[in-house]
């Protein structure tokens, strides 16, 4: 079933403007030319203590240009969606790429896509999330907080639920042209108390982000009443719990905490465009270069990663990138021998590849096209495998891990620390109660040489995040990492109160 | 015949007179944001992307009385509604939609009056009927010409040069059914420069003013000490050490320390600034060293809206309170917490005084004189940083900050930089950092590198600060 609201660009007559894009950029002698127009809703509810505080709805519509001329590109965006605004855009991405080609840029090539001829996508859906009005979010929102605020350890409860819908129309000089829709949303509920002393701390609920409809929020796909059950008290729990002793500790950890540590470790680090040095200034750089290829021993054997943009309900799920690409599924790290990179079309033929492996995004029709993540996954046992219960009974002492919470990552993508929602301390396989002020904190390869094991089936959750940042000016991709739950070995944990020096 | 409509978009002022008309006297306010944007990114000795963006936001807020009902008191709901508003048609559908939401939205917990001419004692600001700001490829030509030299500098000495170059015009307009119209033109330019190589690497930013006057072959030359600096090469291990932290470093942590203002959360008990079991640490003594920390509108260099413009309200913001004026305000007044962050009715109901976001910052300390060089050539042993690098709350109670430090670690021995040190991780809070600064120099023009995309509008000292906390080592180069 589909929603029946109706599409964003049902007023707009697309086929004239992009057309006029087109042939502008073939008239001002453009080798390369793709035009995206693009409607974008995103719609932000707070409900702070079980009362209203942000109701925000914006509904963004614009185009946007990119174009290769003499071998210089040229980018530029505009929301005048008339054949005259495409055509002032197209002018000025022109000029652009004769600017940087005074400055001293190097010609671009573009690993060839075939065309694609005319097509359309919808991802899976049943209701379109921004098609629901913000007051009913907020009434769900505001009923899910009551009942938390009924805890005598809650002291205020925020929630907050972000849904956005994407349509993005694509065409390029190749012939290719794609309109494509998706939805994601996220809900977040977090309950604040103080322990003995007075000092506050929190516990945040556990669903991710996805690419589903309000149906999501209705159960479809994950329990939120079962997550937020418990929240009071494992928040009473924290309040109450010692400091953790620094030191070495084995840790399983939970798909819920797991998936940032892939993210930024393992996601990032296999981007080419930074291996190759186009995010020196920003982003970063990475440990991992192509002539390790089939040679770097990234982890253990029970490592092995994909990138992927067509599982159903990823955030980076699409038919097609924003350069024209077929989404694919390919290797990133086998056994864990890195086997793959995530590249775009300029650097797909910077590294002498055939074809891009389609992941070119951009955040908003206004931004250029960059290599941003596909759903970067760690695959879980074959067979059954074990279950999080057979992970702890291996782990024997130590922590699990649950949620994540603080993260950062070196330039290099080396140092790592994450802390989490909470920190169990096991004893001979079983919970022994929280331990407060915890992270973890480990160097890419170190930590994934200490993976003993990963979970089976029954441990996998698809998780996420709607705001990777990346890129200058700065763009925010939506994102998917699916992955077991996984035992490592003697990983160092801190604590922020010895940091802190208290 | 009916004459042709006018090309390109409807401009900002009449799309605030045809909102408001359409509002027909009801309150309502409308909020037009217009952004023109250029930017150019280079990396590995050439230029790679470039763009042009023309963009704009048209916010229509519509409040309405609601009745009180059986378990709910009556009050004003309000609506919002966000898109382009490029075209009549555009337009009349935001207003639509904002009434939508307005019919159907609880009570407002931030309700105030709606601000009017009154509020600026009959001195509206003028220049309301001015076009906005643009940004043309142009501007950026002092640094394309600059840059092929920069590149033949770098590459005959086996390196690398990467960096990005923007300017993002904002011309914010605001019009209410208070009679009210506003407008505000705020420039955001940045340069950033970053060179690697054998020696490591080095990161120059500035936040810019005035594009005529960059010296590209200044920020090179700069560059190049810096990298001289890495011809010697020391390890060290982990520690607290005694640390100089540049303008650039300081505002990445003061930053930082500014979002942590907010006077919900510190009674909350969600803050550094939360007082033990309930209440805020409003009047106490935060840090040791009588630092002050400010922001100010009419700043003369770095001035920023002397109004409050909000699509949508937060925490410390409320659409109830756009068009209220902004003036000088001390956050914290001798290394006392002096001000916490209120919209109106936050403040009404804490029993203080308003106290908006404002968007510059400075951080002060009384006694302080001198630069980052003088630091370094008053230290015995000590570490110089130059940047931090993926700052994260780690522990909002004591606002300790992880991050790690990039494109610049430095040995002072004796008064001189002597060699380049390997990255570390640290773990540290911004409070702590201005308590336990030794020295601090006179407060300058800073950029964040890490917040700067967001908040560039920083004057910080340089710091000394005793012990700072390198947790562990970072491999990266």
């Amino acid at each position: 079933m589909r929603s029946t609201t109706t599409d964003p660009f049902d007023d707009v007559p697309l086929a004239p403007v992009r057309d006029a894009a087109l042939e502008a950029a073939r008239h001002l002698g453009c080798e390369h030319a793709d035009v995206r127009v693009e409607a974008i809703r995103t719609q932000h509810v707070t409900v702070r203590d079980a009362k209203l505080e942000t109701d925000a709805d914006e509904a963004i519509r614009g185009l946007g240009i990119r174009v290769v001329r003499d071998g210089w590109m040229g980018f530029a965006g505009t929301i005048e969606l008339t054949a005259d605004g495409a055509a002032g855009a197209v002018a000025l991405a022109v000029e652009l790429a004769r600017a940087s080609a005074t400055a001293g840029a190097q010609r671009v090539s573009l690993a060839s896509e075939p065309s694609h001829g005319v097509s359309s996508w919808t991802a899976p859906y049943e209701i379109d999330p921004t098609g629901v009005p913000n007051h009913e979010k907020a009434a769900l929102l505001e009923s899910w907080s009551g009942s938390l605020l009924a805890h005598p350890s809650v002291e205020h409860v925020v929630a907050s639920v972000e849904a956005v819908r994407e349509t993005k129309h694509y065409a390029d000089l190749a012939g290719t042209v794609t309109t494509q829709r998706r939805v994601r949303i996220h809900p977040v509920v977090e309950v604040f108390g103080r322990d003995r002393s007075g000092e506050g701390d929190s516990v945040r609920s556990l669903a991710p982000p996805v690419g589903r409809g309000w149906e999501y929020l209705l159960g479809e796909g994950f329990d939120h009443t079962g997550d937020q059950a418990e929240l009071g008290d494992l928040l009473a729990e924290k309040l109450s719990a010692p400091a953790v002793e620094p030191g070495r500790y084995d840790l399983v950890v939970d798909p819920s905490n797991l998936w940032l540590t892939i993210h930024e470790s393992v996601g990032h680090a296999l981007e080419l465009d930074r291996a190759l040095g186009f995010e020196a200034a920003y982003a970063g750089t990475s440990f991992a270069t192509p002539d390790g290829l089939g040679r770097l021993r990234y982890g253990s054997p029970a490592m092995t990663v994909t990138g992927d943009r067509t599982v159903p309900h990823g955030l980076a799920t699409v038919a097609y990138d924003d350069e024209g690409v077929t989404a694919q599924s390919f290797p990133l790290v086998t056994e864990g021998v890195l086997t793959g990179f995530q590249v775009d079309r300029a650097t797909a033929a910077l590294a002498g590849l055939d074809r891009s492996n389609g992941c070119a995004y951009a955040c908003s029709p206004l931004n250029i096209p960059i290599q941003r993540m596909a759903n970067v996954s760690l695959a879980p046992a074959a067979g059954e495998g074990p279950t999080t219960s057979d992970l702890l009974d291996a782990l024997g002492d130590g922590l699990f891990v649950v949620g994540d919470r603080s993260w950062s990552i070196d330039m290099e993508r080396h140092n790592f620390q994450f802390s989490a929602q909470r920190f169990v301390r096991i004893r001979h396989g079983r919970p022994a109660g929280q331990v407060r002020f915890a992270a973890y904190q480990g160097s890419t390869t170190d930590f994934w040489a200490s993976l003993e094991a990963v979970g089976g089936h029954s441990t996998f959750v698809l998780g996420g995040a709607l705001n990777c940042g990346k890129g200058q000016p700065g763009q925010s991709a939506p994102v998917s990492h699916g992955c077991p739950a996984a035992l490592f070995r003697r990983v160092n944990v801190l604590s922020s109160r010895s940091e802190a020096g208290r | 015949m009916t004459p042709a409509p006018p090309a390109g978009l409807l401009p900002a002022q009449a799309v605030i007179e045809r909102a408001l008309a359409a509002c027909a006297g009801e309150p309502a306010i409308v909020l037009v944001e217009e952004r023109d944007e250029v930017e150019v990114r280079f990396a590995r000795n050439t230029v790679t992307t470039n763009g042009h963006r023309r963009d704009r936001r048209t916010t229509v807020l519509r409040f309405v009385e609601r009745a009180g009902t059986a378990g709910r008191a009556g009050g004003i709901a309000a609506g919002q509604a966000s898109g382009v508003g490029s075209d009549p048609a555009d337009v009349d559908a935001l207003v639509e939609a904002a009434r939508a939401a307005a019919a159907g939205a609880p009570v407002a917990e931030d309700t105030s009056t709606l601000v009017g001419p009154e509020a600026w004692g009959g001195t509206v600001p003028g220049g309301f009927e001015d076009p906005p700001a643009t940004a043309t490829p142009t501007l950026l030509e002092p640094v394309l010409r600059g840059l092929p030299e920069q590149f033949r500098r770098v590459a005959a000495e086996g390196r690398e040069l990467a960096g990005f170059a923007e300017h993002r015009a904002q011309t914010t307009y605001l019009g209410t059914s208070t009679g009210l119209r506003l407008r505000h033109e705020q420039p955001n330019a940045n340069l950033q420069l970053v060179e690697r190589g054998a020696n490591g690497s080095s990161w120059v930013g500035r936040a810019i003013t005035d594009w005529k006057v960059v010296d590209l072959a200044a920020i090179g030359a700069e560059l190049e000490r810096r990298m001289a600096w890495g011809a010697r090469r020391v390890e060290l291990a982990p520690g607290r050490y005694e640390t100089i932290l540049p303008p650039d470093a300081v505002a990445d942590l003061a930053v930082m320390l500014a979002w942590a203002l907010s006077g919900r959360g510190a009674e909350e008990g969600r803050t550094a600034f939360s007082a033990p079991g309930g209440g805020t640490r409003l009047g106490e003594r935060v840090v040791g060293q009588p630092f002050s920390f400010a922001s100010d509108p009419a700043h003369p260099t770095m001035a920023c809206a002397p109004f409050v413009a909000a699509a949508a309200s937060g925490e410390d913001e409320s659409v109830f309170d756009n068009g209220l004026p902004l003036g000088p305000t001390e956050w914290l007044a001798g290394g006392t917490l002096h001000q916490l962050r209120y919209h109106r009715a936050g403040a009404a109901a804490a029993g203080v005084a308003p106290a908006p976001w404002i968007d510059n910052v400075t951080l002060r300390h009384p006694g302080g004189t001198g630069s980052t060089e003088s630091l370094v050539a008053g230290a015995e042993h000590a570490l110089l940083v130059t940047c931090f690098w993926y700052l994260r709350e780690l522990d909002p109670a004591t606002l300790l900050v992880t991050g790690l430090t990039r494109d610049g670690v430095y040995l002072v021995e004796g008064g001189e930089v002597v060699a380049a040190v390997n990255n570390f991780r640290f773990n540290e809070s911004p409070i702590g950092i201005l308590d336990r600064a030794t020295a601090a120099g006179a407060s300058q023009p800073a950029l964040s590198r890490e917040w700067g995309e967001w908040f560039n509008r920083t004057e910080m000292p340089a710091l000394s600060v005793a012990g700072f906390n390198m947790s562990t080592p970072s491999d990266a180069r």
